[in-house]
Formats: structure tokens, C-alpha cells, sequence
């Protein structure tokens, strides 16, 4: 293999054990999540905008051995109001809530009676939604259990933040069926230019980014 | 009230003492009694800027008014009248506890929430600087933007509002984000604290936000005639647009600047020794 496809073997390589460890982060913070509040489960949604959907991204308690990276709509139940409305709800008894999707939850296998869920923002953008079910009433305050979601939430939007990060250069390196992408066969064909060729292609590449770098 | 655009005034070059006087008829220990003991909001215009308000539950009605923000086909936005209603309860439940404080106040609904719980910044604005133009008493606002691209924009509105003489009660984020409009000097900010009562209202001393009030497992109006219990600051802030709306229901000129002064002046753990 060439030297510019060995770099991208092994950027593309590194990239997917970058999204390994964030995934297993993402576990963590909702293993904690989902002890700490004494919960039967947490969960982390990440929002694929293209599609509207939410998927699962981590999940700890019920519903780990089969949710993760299944969809629903980034419009319905809880998580669709925090997302819009991009502040966390607690509501402690979700008998004939209105905004409870609770046909969207049987589909999981659990249904609740009470929830906690939080906007993940990173920076100004939002990137997914955390959601614990039945969690043991906090016996201080509500409000303690808000801020203490707050707290994980802002974990979980980082390692969220770099995992969807890392998939979109992925893409760009690789196509999701494996095969290169564009980027990947312009660096191969400009590996198998002669010296003045490859260095004339680098020179039109660094015209195109600076070409491009001033209309974003 | 003063009118910011009818007479700018940028210094006092050609104003006496006499001709500035203003009339100020507070009592020397400002009491709640003072502020708004017998008042029931009657006459007061609050507009709560949110999801939409059911209004012909039996704890939030009558609703004077509701709007939405809506986009033509060309794409802009505007302000249409719509039929009262309120896909996911959180503007109903902001309602409920002002209409629980304020019951003669009359009360008018913008959704910039949509049915799928959506709203861009622009929604957002579109409908704070509409109800800002309306000349509302009271504006309650449970909800932010994160997006910093909004803020100028947002703090012209508010300050738009702060000297025409509507009070906009703005609900801070309920995690540690920088979000806005509750960040601005020129509305009043409000969190909750933990204590289940509705009338304990207190000063932050260490702002931004400015005060606490009753947010946690509020018992609130729900759509369907229901009820909930329900936490966050978004239920505190309507807490202290109700005591505003009491407030200038029997002090119709408090300016936004007074009507602050007066929630300082009033809250729970402001103590003098005069």
C-alpha cells in the first residue's frame, strides 16, 4: 500500500478505536447515571439530524441487551419536548401525560411511571438527549436530581460531541460500504503521480482549501 | 410609564430638579401588603410567550388572545392568531400558576413552540418582539436560546421592553449553559429554589439571576383538563410575573426598573433594620 493509504488505514483505524472508547464512555456515564439516582434505566440518544431521528447510543438497565441503535422519532415523547425545548423535565408520575409517547415505550419493552430527561448541549449546538427511568425520588430535593443530571448530561455531550465528529470524517475517508471515498482516491491517485504531477495536484489541493476556507 | 421612543432624553442640560420631579409615594418599609395586598391582576395584560395555553381549562381560562408564530410561503414569520391550544402543556402549566396568583389578570398566548416541540431563534424572537410591541404589562418567558448568534437580537428586544414599560420575566436555563434572554440586566431572571411555597420569593444577592421562586413539584394545570406536578425553573419565573401583575395591577405606572426595586425590596430574605 502506498504512503498516503497507509496514513488513511490508519487514521480510519484510529478513528473507529476513538469511537470504541467514546461509546464505552458514553456506558459509563450511564451505568453511574442510572446507580447513582437508583434508576431501572439510563439512556443516551444521539440526534441524527438528517434523518429527524433519535437513536440509542448507550443504554444501561432495561432495555441494554437490544436498544442501542435503534430509532424514533426526534419529534415525539419526552425526549422530543427536551430536544425542542431544550431544557431537562422532570415529571414524576406519567400517568396520562400528554407528552409521553408511551406507544413509542412499549415498543422498548419498559414502560415507566416517572422520568428524568436532559438536552445534551455541547457548546451552542445540541447534540442528543439523556434520559433516566424511575429513578428513586430524591429525597432532598428535585431539583438536586436536575442538577445532578445536568452534570452527566455534560459528560455525555462531550463523548457524543466526539463521536459524531469521528463519524463524519470517517465518511469522508471511507465510504459507509467500505469503499473509498473521494477523498481517499484522489490521495491514491496523487500517490501514483511522478514528483512535478504530485506536486502540481498538491498545489491545485491547496488552492482548492483555500478557495473553500474563505466561503465557509 | 415612559415612552423610550417619544422623547429621547440623553442628558439634563436643559432640565431642572422641578421640572424631573417624580412623584414617589412609597411608604418607608416597602411590605407586600404595600406592593400588591387586594390586587387581583384585574386590568393587567400578561402574555405568556411559550407553547400555547389551554384555555378552557378550568384553572388557566379565560385566554384573551392566542397567536402563533407561523411562517408565509415566502418564508417570513409572522405573528397570525390561532385557536387556543397547547400540544405539550408547558405554556398551560406556566399559565395555571399566573392565573393561580393573578385570577383577574387577563391573559394572551404566543406559541413559538411548535407541535413538534421545535423552535428556532427566530420563532423565538418573532414572538417576544411582537408581544413586546403589543405594549403587554407582563411578558413571561420560560424559555431560552443557547444560540449566541440571537443574543444581540434578543437584547434589543428586551430592552425595547424595559423602557416601554413591559416587564418580560424571564425563566433561567435549568443546567449550567449560557442561554438568553434570562441573562440580561434588563429582565427579571428568575430560579428556583426548593422550598414548596408559592410565596416565598427571594433576592440573589449573586446574580445574574436575580431571584428565586417556588419551582420545585409545582402543582400545575395540564392539558386535558388534568393536572401535574412538575419541576424547573420555568415554573418559578410565572410565579413572579404573577406577583407583577398583582403589583401593577395596584400600581399601574411601576416602570420594569420600579417593579424590580419593588420584588427587591419584597422578597423573603431582604431584611432592613430601619
Amino acid at each position: 500500500m502506498s504512503d498516503n493509504g497507509n496514513l488513511l488505514a490508519a487514521a480510519a483505524a484510529s478513528l473507529g478505536e476513538a469511537e470504541r472508547d467514546h461509546s464505552e464512555l458514553l456506558t459509563s456515564v450511564v451505568t453511574v447515571a442510572r446507580a447513582l439516582f437508583g434508576a431501572a434505566a439510563a439512556s443516551v440518544f444521539l440526534l441524527d439530524e438528517q434523518s429527524d431521528e433519535l437513536v440509542f447510543e448507550a443504554v444501561s438497565g432495561a432495555g441494554e441487551d437490544h436498544l442501542v441503535g435503534e430509532r424514533f422519532p426526534a419529534s415525539r415523547g419526552i425526549a422530543g419536548w427536551v430536544l425542542g425545548a431544550q431544557e431537562p423535565l422532570v415529571i414524576s408520575d406519567l400517568t396520562d401525560n400528554p407528552v409521553f409517547a408511551r406507544d413509542l415505550a412499549e415498543t422498548t419493552g419498559y414502560v415507566p411511571r416517572s422520568m428524568m430527561a436532559a438536552p445534551l448541549l455541547r457548546r451552542e449546538e445540541i447534540v442528543g438527549v439523556m434520559e433516566v427511568l424511575d429513578p428513586t425520588p430524591n429525597p432532598v430535593s428535585p431539583l438536586g436530581a436536575v442538577q445532578l443530571l445536568a452534570l452527566f448530561a455534560g459528560q455525555a455531550a462531550i463523548a457524543l460531541a466526539v463521536i459524531r465528529r469521528n463519524r463524519t470524517t470517517f465518511q469522508l475517508l471511507v465510504r459507509e460500504r467500505g469503499e473509498p471515498s473521494e477523498l481517499t482516491q484522489m490521495a491514491r491517485l496523487l500517490d501514483e503521480l511522478g514528483d512535478d504531477q504530485r506536486a502540481a495536484g498538491v498545489d491545485l489541493l491547496d488552492t482548492l482549501h483555500r478557495l473553500l476556507s474563505r466561503t465557509t | 410609564m415612559s415612552s423610550g421612543q417619544a422623547s429621547l432624553t440623553w442628558n439634563a442640560l436643559d432640565l431642572s430638579p422641578v421640572e424631573l420631579a417624580v412623584q414617589c409615594d412609597w411608604p418607608g418599609p416597602v411590605t407586600r401588603e404595600w406592593a400588591w395586598g387586594g390586587s387581583s391582576g384585574r386590568g393587567i395584560r400578561v402574555c405568556v410567550v411559550d407553547s400555547g395555553i389551554e384555555g378552557d381549562h378550568p384553572d388557566v381560562g379565560p385566554v384573551q388572545g392566542s397567536y402563533a408564530v407561523s411562517a408565509a410561503a415566502d418564508g417570513e414569520l409572522a405573528v397570525v392568531p390561532v385557536a387556543a391550544g397547547d400540544a405539550c402543556g408547558h405554556g398551560t402549566a406556566c399559565a395555571g400558576v399566573i392565573r393561580s396568583l393573578a385570577p383577574e389578570c387577563e391573559l394572551y398566548s404566543v406559541r413559538v413552540l411548535g407541535e413538534r416541540y421545535t423552535s428556532t431563534g427566530d420563532m423565538f424572537i418573532t414572538g417576544l418582539r411582537w408581544a413586546v410591541a403589543q405594549g403587554f404589562d407582563v411578558v413571561n418567558l420560560s424559555l431560552s436560546t443557547t444560540r449566541q448568534k440571537f443574543a444581540q437580537a434578543l437584547h434589543a428586544v428586551a430592552d425595547d421592553a424595559y423602557f416601554a414599560g413591559t416587564v418580560v420575566v424571564a425563566a433561567a436555563h435549568n443546567t449550567p449553559v449560557e442561554s438568553f434572554p434570562w441573562r440580561f440586566a434588563s429582565v427579571v431572571s428568575v430560579g428556583s429554589h426548593s422550598v414548596r411555597d408559592p410565596g416565598l420569593v427571594l433576592y440573589n444577592p449573586s446574580p445574574p439571576v436575580e431571584f428565586f421562586a417556588y419551582g420545585t413539584e409545582v402543582d400545575v394545570p395540564w392539558p386535558g383538563g388534568r393536572r401535574t406536578r412538575i419541576t424547573g425553573n420555568s415554573f418559578a419565573a410565572p410565579h413572579v410575573a404573577g406577583y407583577c401583575a398583582l403589583a401593577k395591577g395596584k400600581h399601574p405606572g411601576l416602570t420594569p426598573f420600579q417593579l424590580k426595586n419593588l420584588l427587591y425590596l419584597t422578597s423573603d430574605n431582604v431584611k432592613g433594620t430601619a
